[in-house]
């Protein structure tokens, strides 16, 4: 065998390449199965299409547990500042229909930032507490700012604040913001079994 | 015994003059130029160089054993030494891709540390430049091992200096034309030269 390897080159390389590209596909595939994490990756991606706003509008805590209730099959239609596109994105890929935002959680509005109205804030520190991604720099009896790009306009500072000081203020769109804005009538130009059906039951 | 004092005395020397030569003297990315990919791209923070480091040195000596192994067993006794490029290749793709599932397994915390930067190290140019270099010397298997470990300390040795340096550029008052890539291109250069310095040391 050896001596017909050594004889025949070509023979002797196809033979190595080969088997040596079998053995490591082997011992990967093998791997693969020993070695297999248990986790969901479904929740990440979920996770990832969320706002990570962290506004607890959907009634979770933050944006990984909602993103853990879809997974385990809780409404897709339950995150406000995501709004339509989050919706949709998430409707693409757990392949389901696309509902609108459930009213009952708020409804979707223009992305904001906060502003602290620096002459008026006491230094309570209390929208510092409120705030979920820490955006709000300041001390006790210090005045306060917001770290305006961390901010995700998630208003949960706005209520603590006893003197009323934090303003909800609309990002001006500028060419780092600005996309594309969607088709208005999207028409459905593939016919597939998922719309017919959709449509005879409408 | 006296023999064999010495003996020992000699294999430690010729180590350590292999560690010396491949971190300072045949630095991979100052003296060489392999590996320039990483050393550019990842080096714009220390932490995430730091993570980098400790995968490439980990690779390259774990590479730097197999493709000897390969060489030694397969390659070499068929006479096909001209399939070694393609050979290493295979055998750094697959025990990177085995490294990756076995660290995602037994050790969470080392896999969040290095596991976004274990697939790019299939395609860095040092790794294949070791294995290549090794097979060229034809250096033993402690040999070959000790050097794939050299030169992945070299490595995180070069890739943490510099990234360090580029900390402190970003916040330095560079001329406009030389902000960003150019000033971090001269950057490299002036190391490399400083590592030309090391050349004739042993």
């Amino acid at each position: 065998m050896i001596e017909l390897l050594t004889e025949n080159i070509i023979l002797a390389a196809l033979v190595s390449l080969v088997g040596l590209g079998v053995l490591f596909g082997g011992l990967l595939g093998y791997a693969a199965e020993k070695f297999k994490v248990e986790s969901d990756p479904i929740v990440e991606q979920l996770d990832e299409l969320l706002p990570q706003t962290q506004c607890g509008q959907c009634g979770f805590p933050g944006c990984k547990p909602y993103a853990q209730s879809i997974a385990d099959g809780d409404a897709i239609n339950k995150c406000p500042p995501g709004g339509q596109s989050t919706i949709n994105a998430i409707a693409k890929l757990l392949d389901v229909a696309a509902p609108s935002l459930d009213e009952e959680h708020g409804e979707e509005e223009i992305r904001t930032v906060a502003f602290i109205r620096e002459d008026e804030c006491i230094g309570c520190t209390k929208c510092i507490q409120a705030c979920p991604v820490d955006a709000i720099l300041g001390a006790a009896k210090l005045m306060h700012t917001v770290i305006t790009q961390e901010c995700t306009g998630c208003d949960l500072c706005v209520e603590p604040c006893p003197v009323d000081c934090i303003d909800m203020l609309p990002i001006e769109e500028d060419i780092d913001q600005w996309r594309w804005s969607i088709p208005k009538n999207q028409h459905q130009l593939i016919a597939t079994s998922s719309s017919t059906v959709h449509e005879t039951l409408t | 015994m006296v023999a064999g004092h010495s003996h020992y005395n000699k294999r430690m020397q010729e180590f350590a003059i292999i560690l010396v030569s491949s971190i300072l003297i045949n630095n991979y990315v100052l003296v060489q130029f392999l590996g320039l990919c990483p050393f550019m791209g990842v080096s714009k923070k220390l932490e995430s160089a730091i993570g980098m480091s400790a995968a490439t040195t980990f690779v390259l000596t774990l590479t730097a054993m197999a493709s000897y192994i390969v060489n030694e067993l397969i390659l070499m006794p068929l006479g096909l030494i001209y399939l070694r490029t393609i050979g290493f290749i295979l055998v750094i793709a697959a025990v990177v891709q085995f490294t990756k599932m076995f660290i995602e397994k037994t050790s969470p915390l080392l896999y969040r540390v290095l596991g976004v930067f274990l697939p790019l190290i299939t395609t860095n140019c040092a790794v294949l430049g070791v294995a290549l270099q090794n097979a060229n010397k034809d250096l033993n298997f402690m040999q070959s091992s000790l050097y794939g470990f050299g030169a992945g300390i070299g490595f995180s040795l070069v890739l943490i200096f510099f990234s360090a340096m580029r900390e402190r550029l970003a916040a330095a008052n560079i001329p406009p034309p030389f902000e960003g890539a150019a000033i971090a291109m001269i950057t490299a250069g002036l190391m490399s030269l400083a590592f030309m310095g090391f050349s004739g040391l042993v």
